[in-house]
This record gives C-alpha cells, sequence and structure tokens, in this order.
C-alpha cells in the first residue's frame, strides 16, 4: 500500500444517567421489571399529559459537564425532536438542540505515553426511548416503555481522536469521569453506556476531512476498537479501489465482526426541531453552579498522585486501585483504619481482583467494608492468624462483609502461639517421620517442607508456618 | 322557575339548603339534555349513568358536610378535550373515538373536588382547530339562538350547552379565542384566564403554549365561582403559575369608578359588522355612565397577529398531535402493509381535513430551511404584541373590544373559505399571544336576534378587574333566554 491514511474519530457518547425516578415523571428508572409496569401517562405519551423537570437530572449533567471542563449554559431549554417512531410514545424526543446544558469542553487521555486533550463540542440532556421486542411467530411488534423517560446525557466530542487506542482512552476516561461522580454506573453491556463512532480516514498530511460513517451498536470497548479497525479498513480499500465513502449510518455486527448500512443521508430525516412549550427554561444560576463545584470529588488523575506521596504505594498500585471509584474509596478508608496502606493494597490487588474475576463481577460491585479489612490486615500482622488462614477469612469477608474478628473468634483460627503445644506436635511429628528427618539430616531440603506441611495439617493450619520452620530446625539440628 | 334556569350559584344555594337534592338537579339537567340535544346536539357523549351514580356520592357528601362549597351538587358539562377517567375522551375526532382516559384533567379534579356532578362531554371542533364547531366527527352543534347557525368554535358544544340550559355550568378551552367566540355567539359568559392560572394537565392539547381552560356560564358570578374552583397551581404543570390570590368571587363589586377603558381603534376597521361596532361602543358608553373612563387608543401590530398566531399554533399542534398514530390507544386503519403504512392510513382516515391542513402548515413552518423565516419570525411577533399590550395597560386597566367581527355565521358557510375564517380570529388571538385574561358577556342581540358579545381584556393575573367591570354592565340588563329554551324544545 503506497499512500498513508490517517483515522479521523469523532464520538456521541449517550451515557444513563442514576437518578431514581424519570427526567419527566416519577416513574422508577429501574433496569428490568416486567414490560410497562414502571409507566404512566407521562412516558406513554398520553394525551394531555405533561412532562415536569426531575432536578437532579440538571444536577448530574452540570457535574458532568463541569468535570470535563465544560460552559455551562445559564438558561438552557428543553427542544422537541419530531420523529415517528413506536418505541417513542410522543413521536417526538425531548431533548435540546439550541442551547444544551454545556458546551466547549475537553478531557485529558494518555495513550503509549502520550497526553493530548479531545475537545467536547457540547453535551445535552434528553429522555431515553422504550424498546421494541418482535415477536417473530406472530408477525407483530410489542412495546416496552419502562426504559421510556430515562434520563440520558449525550456528550458530543470534536472528530480529535486518531486511533481505536484513542477512542477507548478517552471512553475510559468518561467512564471514569462519570463512576466518580456517581451520575452513571456506565454499563456498556446493559446499555447505561453507548457510544456511537463517527469515523472518516484521509491521506496522512492533508487538512480536509474525508466522507464520515456513523457507527451504531457497539455494545463493549473491545466492539469499539473491532469495529474503528474494521471501518477504517473498508473505508481505505474503498478509496483505494478509487471508490467514494458514503455518508452513512453502519451498524456494526460484532459476531460477523463486519457493519452493514442503515441509512444514507439521503433519507436523513428533518428533525423540525423546536422549543418544548410544556417546559420552561431551566435557569443555572452562579450559586448553583458553585454548589456543584465545590461537590465534585477528586477525580482519578489527582488521587494517582495523591496515593503515591501520601500513602506511598506505587503508581502501578495506583493506577489499578483507581480504576473504580468504589476501590479506591475501600482503600483510603482501609487505609485510615489500619494504617497500612500497601498491605490494603495487596489485598486489592491480588485477593480481591481474583475474587472479581471469579465470580464474573465489576469493582463497583464490591460491597464489603473497609473497616472489616483494615482488621483482617491487623489481625495478619500481628500474627494473630497465618496467611493461609487470612485468605480464607477474606473470602468471607469478600462475600458476606464478616467481622474477621469474631469470624477468626467463633470459628477458633488463631495461630497457636502456645510453644509448648507447638513443641508437643513437633516431637510427635518428628517421631512419626523418621525418613524425613534422615532425609532431612542427609541435606534435603524437600524434607523439611514435608514435615512442615505435616505439623500445619496436624495444628489444623493455625500454626504461624514460619515459626513452625524455626522451630523444626531447632530440634533436628541438635 | 326551572331547576336548570336557575344560574348555577342559585342552585348550589338550594342544593345546600336541601330544597333541592342533588339526584333533583342532576335528573332535570338530564331531562333538558334530552329534549335539547335532538335541536342542539352540544353533546358527543352523555354520561347519564355516572351522573345519577355521582348523585348520590355527591348528596353524601354534603350530608356529612364533606362538601360545602357553591357549586357542590351542580350538574357541568366539560369539553370533549378533557380527560375523564372511564368516560370517552374524543376531542371530537374519528382518531380518539374509542378513548377512555385512565386519568382524569386537573381541571375536572378541581370541579370533581368542589362536588361537581359531570353529565357528559362537549362537542367542539376537532382537536378545537376551528370556530364553528362543524369540524367535530361526530356532528355539528347548532346555536340556540337560531338552529340554522353555528354556535361558534371551538367550544361551541360547551357554549350551546350551557345557553340551551342543559348544564348550570361549562368548561371550555381557549387557544386562539375558542371560549369567548362561542360564548358570544352564543349570549352567555366565557373566560379566558391568564395563562397559568389554570393548569393544562390533562387537557390534550393543540397549541400547548396558548391553550388555556376556563369557565362558561350563564352570567358573571357563576363563571367567577367556577374560575374558583379551577384556579390553582399545579405542580404537574411545569407552565402553571402560582398567583397571589384566587379570590374571584369577592371582584364582583356593582362598581367602576376610577376605572380606565381602553378601546383599540385599529380594532373599528373595514371587516367589523356595523351592528357589532354599535353594540360594543353602546356597551362601554354604559360602563362610562357608571363611573368608568373610557378613551380610543392605538394598540398597533393588529395586522400580525393572525399570522404570527397560526404559524405558532400549528407548528406546536404539528407536534402535539403526532402521538396520535394507531400505535397505543385510539383509531386504526383497518388494512395497513408494514409499520409506515398503518401510520399513514391510520392518520389520514382518522384526522379531519381542518387537522391535516393545520399539520402539514405546522410542519411546514418547521422544516429545515423554514424555521427562522416562520416559526422564529412568528416567536418575535408574538413578543412585539405582547409588549404593545403592555404598553396599553401602563394608561387603561382594561381594554374594552368586539369578540368576533360578527355575529353567528349560518351553518356550511365557514368552511370553505378557511383563510377568511382564520381571519375571524382577529380580536381574541393576540390576548393568547400575550398570555393575558380575556372575558366575554353578552351586550345585546342584533336584528336576526342573534346575541353579540363584548370582549374584556385585561393585563396578566388582573382577572378581578375584569370581573367587576362585567358584572357591573351585567347589572344593567336582564338575561335573555334563547328561543328554543323558552319553548322547550319546541321551536
Amino acid at each position: 500500500m503506497a499512500k498513508q491514511y490517517e483515522t479521523v474519530i469523532g464520538l456521541e457518547v449517550h451515557v444513563e444517567l442514576a437518578t431514581k425516578t424519570k427526567i419527566f415523571c416519577s416513574c422508577s428508572t429501574q433496569f428490568g421489571g416486567a414490560p410497562n409496569t414502571h409507566t404512566c401517562p407521562v412516558c406513554t405519551g398520553m394525551p394531555g399529559s405533561l412532562p415536569v423537570l426531575n432536578r437532579q437530572v440538571v444536577e448530574y449533567a452540570a457535574a458532568i459537564g463541569l468535570a470535563v471542563n465544560c460552559e455551562i449554559t445559564r438558561e438552557c431549554k428543553f427542544d422537541r425532536k419530531n420523529y415517528f417512531y413506536p418505541d417513542n410514545p410522543q413521536n417526538y424526543q425531548i431533548s435540546q438542540l439550541y442551547l444544551p446544558i454545556a458546551k466547549n469542553g475537553y478531557v485529558e487521555i494518555e495513550t503509549g505515553g502520550t497526553r493530548k486533550r479531545v475537545r467536547i463540542h457540547e453535551m445535552h440532556m434528553e429522555e431515553d426511548a422504550g424498546k421494541l421486542i418482535h415477536d417473530e411467530w406472530d408477525d407483530t411488534s410489542l412495546v416496552d416503555y419502562n426504559r421510556s423517560g430515562v434520563p440520558l446525557v449525550e456528550i458530543v466530542s470534536e472528530p480529535d481522536m486518531r486511533s481505536a487506542d484513542e477512542v477507548i482512552a478517552y471512553l475510559e476516561k468518561l467512564r471514569l469521569i462519570i463512576q466518580y461522580l456517581g451520575a452513571s454506573d456506565c454499563k456498556l453491556q446493559e446499555g447505561s453506556m453507548r457510544a456511537d463512532v463517527n469515523l472518516s480516514v484521509r491521506e496522512a498530511g492533508k487538512e480536509e476531512f474525508g466522507t464520515r460513517t456513523e457507527m451504531k451498536n457497539l455494545n463493549s470497548f473491545k466492539a469499539i476498537a473491532r469495529a474503528v479497525e474494521g471501518e477504517r479498513e473498508r473505508q481505505i480499500e474503498l478509496l483505494e479501489a478509487g471508490k467514494k465513502v458514503i455518508q452513512e449510518t453502519r451498524r456494526w455486527d460484532d459476531n460477523k465482526e463486519a457493519s452493514y448500512p442503515m441509512r444514507s443521508k439521503e433519507d436523513a430525516k428533518d428533525y423540525r426541531y423546536f422549543p418544548d412549550p410544556d417546559l420552561a427554561p431551566v435557569i443555572i444560576d452562579e450559586e448553583w453552579i458553585e454548589r456543584i463545584r465545590a461537590e465534585q470529588p477528586e477525580f482519578r488523575t489527582e488521587k494517582l498522585e495523591r496515593y503515591e506521596r501520601e500513602y506511598n504505594i506505587p503508581r502501578y498500585d495506583a493506577e489499578i486501585i483507581t480504576e473504580s471509584k468504589k476501590m479506591a474509596d475501600i482503600f483510603e478508608a482501609a487505609s485510615t483504619a489500619c494504617g497500612k496502606p500497601k498491605k490494603v493494597s495487596n489485598w486489592l490487588m491480588v485477593e480481591t481482583m481474583r475474587l472479581l474475576k471469579e465470580h464474573g463481577m465489576e469493582p463497583e460491585e464490591l460491597a464489603f467494608s473497609p473497616e472489616n479489612l483494615a482488621k483482617l490486615v491487623e489481625l495478619t500482622e500481628d500474627g494473630t492468624i497465618n496467611s493461609s488462614v487470612a485468605k480464607e477469612v477474606f473470602e468471607k469477608i469478600f462475600s458476606e462483609d464478616v467481622d474477621p474478628e469474631k469470624y477468626v473468634e467463633e470459628k477458633g483460627l488463631k495461630t497457636v502461639s502456645d510453644e509448648g503445644a507447638l513443641k508437643e506436635v513437633l516431637q510427635k511429628v518428628i517421631a512419626e517421620n523418621p525418613q524425613a528427618v534422615v532425609d532431612y539430616r542427609k541435606g534435603k531440603a524437600k524434607a523439611l517442607g514435608s514435615l512442615v506441611g505435616q505439623t500445619m495439617k496436624m495444628m489444623k493450619g493455625k500454626a504461624d508456618p514460619a515459626l513452625v520452620n524455626q522451630k523444626l530446625k531447632e530440634l533436628l539440628d541438635h | 322557575m326551572s331547576i336548570m334556569s336557575m344560574t348555577a350559584v342559585e342552585l348550589g344555594s338550594k342544593i345546600r339548603k336541601r330544597e333541592i337534592s342533588v339526584e333533583e338537579a342532576v335528573k332535570a339537567s338530564l331531562a333538558q339534555v334530552k329534549k335539547m340535544e335532538v335541536k342542539v346536539h352540544s353533546f358527543v357523549t352523555v354520561d347519564e349513568e355516572g351522573a345519577l351514580k355521582r348523585a348520590q356520592k355527591v348528596q353524601k357528601l354534603i350530608d356529612e358536610g364533606l362538601i360545602s362549597g357553591p357549586l357542590a351538587g351542580v350538574p357541568a358539562a366539560v369539553k370533549d378535550n378533557l380527560c375523564t377517567a372511564g368516560l370517552r375522551t374524543t376531542c371530537s375526532s374519528k382518531i380518539l373515538e374509542n378513548f377512555v382516559p385512565s386519568y382524569t384533567a386537573e381541571a375536572v379534579q378541581c370541579l370533581e373536588r368542589s362536588g361537581a356532578v359531570i353529565i357528559g362531554k362537549t362537542n367542539m371542533d376537532e382537536f378545537a382547530m376551528g370556530s364553528t364547531t362543524e369540524t367535530s366527527y361526530y356532528g355539528v352543534t347548532k346555536n340556540p339562538w337560531n338552529l340554522e347557525h353555528v354556535p361558534g368554535g371551538s367550544s361551541g358544544g360547551s357554549c350551546a350547552a350551557a345557553a340551551a340550559e342543559e348544564c348550570s355550568y361549562a368548561l371550555g378551552s381557549d387557544t386562539g379565542g375558542s371560549i369567548r367566540q362561542p360564548s358570544s355567539f352564543c349570549g352567555v359568559v366565557g373566560i379566558k384566564p391568564t395563562y397559568g392560572t389554570v393548569s393544562r394537565y390533562g387537557l390534550i392539547a393543540y397549541a400547548s403554549s396558548l391553550d388555556q381552560i376556563g369557565p362558561i356560564a350563564r352570567n358573571v358570578t357563576d363563571c367567577a365561582a367556577v374560575l374558583e374552583m379551577i384556579a390553582a397551581h399545579d405542580v404537574k404543570d411545569s407552565t402553571s403559575v402560582p398567583r397571589k390570590s384566587y379570590d374571584f368571587m369577592g371582584a364582583l363589586v356593582d362598581d367602576v369608578r376610577g376605572l380606565r377603558i381602553g378601546i383599540p381603534q385599529d380594532y373599528f376597521t373595514e371587516g367589523l359588522d356595523e351592528e357589532v361596532k354599535e353594540h360594543i361602543l353602546s356597551a362601554a358608553k354604559v360602563l362610562e355612565e357608571r363611573g368608568a373612563s373610557v378613551e380610543m387608543f392605538d394598540l398597533s401590530l393588529v395586522q400580525y397577529a393572525v399570522p404570527a398566531y397560526y404559524v405558532i399554533a400549528c407548528a406546536e399542534a404539528g407536534s402535539n398531535l403526532s402521538r396520535f398514530d394507531g400505535v397505543k390507544y385510539g383509531y386504526r386503519a383497518g388494512h395497513y402493509e408494514g409499520l409506515h403504512d398503518m401510520y399513514k392510513r391510520s392518520r389520514s382516515e382518522g384526522f379531519g381535513a381542518e387537522v391535516k391542513r393545520r399539520i402539514m402548515l405546522g410542519s411546514f413552518v418547521l422544516s429545515s430551511g423554514y424555521y427562522d423565516a416562520y416559526y422564529l419570525k412568528a416567536l418575535k411577533t408574538k413578543a412585539l404584541i405582547k409588549q404593545a399590550f403592555d404598553k396599553a395597560f401602563e394608561k387603561y386597566d382594561i381594554i374594552a373590544a368586539p369578540v368576533s367581527p360578527s355575529a353567528a355565521p349560518k351553518l356550511g358557510k365557514s368552511l370553505s373559505d378557511p383563510l377568511k375564517m382564520y381571519l375571524s380570529d382577529i380580536y381574541t388571538i393576540s390576548v393568547n399571544l400575550a398570555g393575558l385574561p380575556g372575558i366575554s358577556i353578552p351586550v345585546g342581540t342584533n336584528k336576526e336576534g342573534l346575541p353579540v358579545g363584548m370582549q374584556l381584556i385585561g393585563n396578566c393575573y388582573e382577572e378581578r378587574k375584569l370581573l367587576r367591570a362585567a358584572y357591573t354592565f351585567e347589572q344593567t340588563r336582564v338575561y335573555e333566554r334563547p328561543g328554543v329554551v323558552k319553548m322547550g324544545g319546541e321551536a
């Protein structure tokens, strides 16, 4: 291939906000539920019903806007986007076009050690649509309005990204910021975060953008990466063959790793946007903005620096821990409680990650209290329990949030520190394993391990293996 | 005096004193409906069974002392664009012929909390689009004063029902004159309150930024009593405004001394019927004699109100009416192939010609490339019209004006020339654009024996001044009953 091509990517990201109730009515936003049970006249578009704005939606949206360095619109408005589709009960979506809540922001991303800014064009609030369910046997479609009216923000970036890596870095950054704010759980699989990818290619060095396509139906970071690569190749192949890229919306099929056209620019709809006369303008005054600003949490970048400085843990640890707000919260609270951040970090990095993977859970789903982890660290450090018992206890903390002090007490898991008792067992073990003793004395180090194991077994794991080792040596070396 | 010829307040008082039972009142109303409907046809749906059941319940509440309002137990009618739980609500359209709402409009609930008995849903122009009640899918309503004439519209059914004494009072809705104009044509009193005074929750929207629900009755006192029942701040309607006072009955004073009344001379130009003009001027004279000051002034911008109104109202209507698609409720075409064909056929078959015209007009003015030229320009015009009124209200307490260029036209004469029909809204429309309160009161009849109404317009939240002037004027004349009512339906 003679020519070099550059990929130009801009993203439209939809995020479902974590409000308890919908954007324009008091129905629950809970995911799931029997069809059409979280509905009322407002979110099913019944004649005569009227929307009333949920203030918490503005609160979250403004917080996200501030966190991604946007200007907040002091008097923003809602507009109606008119189009017919059965998942949209009013046949218009209440959204924002003319005066969106936030504009002109940016986020910093880092890929391969290089930092860059991805600019944000604007961010607006809108309502989600319902879901169509197609009955293949009966040749009919059914509609579930439970999701209708769930609040969304749409974050529209400038075409500033140049690779799949940058796209993922940008999305990760947004996800972390929004999760840190508690404004959404940002789960791609469940659709609480959705990204549409606008992509074009151009010959390296050219100023002018190529014709772009919009890719939809991207349900995971991996699918997004594959779709970016796939679409880049498809467009380059077209250009190399002397053909043109058509401006269109395409649907990604991740199983087939291929995309298919949905609609072209020619059938682009005229949405006839106009200000929604049922809703008053939203006035966001200086005081409100200052309060939201004051309530902004410490984000990941600041945390990373502070962890290295304040807790003296390695950068690598800090990066893993701060990938989830929940994990970072646990880390900080447990470290404060026990004063041993590196030990806490070890529990999070090794055992916690292992158990999360084993249970197929996200870090945000962690449910144990940091106090119990702190107690566990103390019990281990002061030798009350040995490390294998500690692992067992931690599994209980992870799954049932048990108080390790009580648990160790109740189950009698304390390390036996009574040297007399230990000596008795050791002598018994030595007496019962004459061959191992001979082997050890002949210089076979392995034999000692077998004796330690026997001892631990007889003591039901409650001995300190290091102590056993030491005492055995003392006895045998004499 | 028959039960139904009493005013609502008189009947309410007799019910309170146990001189008349709620059941007697409701039965009298239903009997009058039976007599009048063949002639007038004010109703789309009469809820005889529901009303009789409700009468028992209300009587019990009154007896137990749980309801004591001035209109408790009094039979009322509501326009068929107000949702009533369990009772079909059609907007006089085929597309909603089978629509039974699951909830009741806030304004109707206000009535019910005060002990009203709703006897039925009144006819209207389809989706409140029209000035004659002839665009209804359920047949035309006739003017009780002369059955060959229209009752006006779009609240023609409510006004005809009140005039024909089928109910003691009714609710209507007014987007561009839809309460005031038919009130004028039917010789009754109708109020369009300040925008935001009555909750629109449950009112099937025509043009959301202009729609307002209001009372229709046979005198000013009854209207004030009903307004007191329905005016309230409602958190379910984001455009509802909390007011300092909801006392309207207290404004019923027979005294206009010191009141400054302005008459816009730009309303008295070509196109205004001579007889109507004379009636308005002499009514103003009456108020002057009673102590008000009256003078002519230039309101300006009058000719821009109609075009601005039709752009804004149709833009909103096109969007508001898109939910009627055959998917969730209402009419669905019998035969179709696929989703888009179902939309197309259901809407083509379900909507009438005038509604389709306004949806198309609304879609056009919002289309890409036309938005600035039409919709934005209309919004700017609306703002200028509001400014013109603001200026006028610096000098005057009240503006007195005609309601319509003529008295009620003959049936079948209006729809063939929609432009002319639109222009006849010229005196009422700017009140909606500016969000102002307006009242229409009967001031006389023309040579044909048709009623003529006068419109009084106030500044925002100044209904009390309108009520005071209207009440004072009303004291100078005797209420006239339409011929068909005097003849007991035999005319």
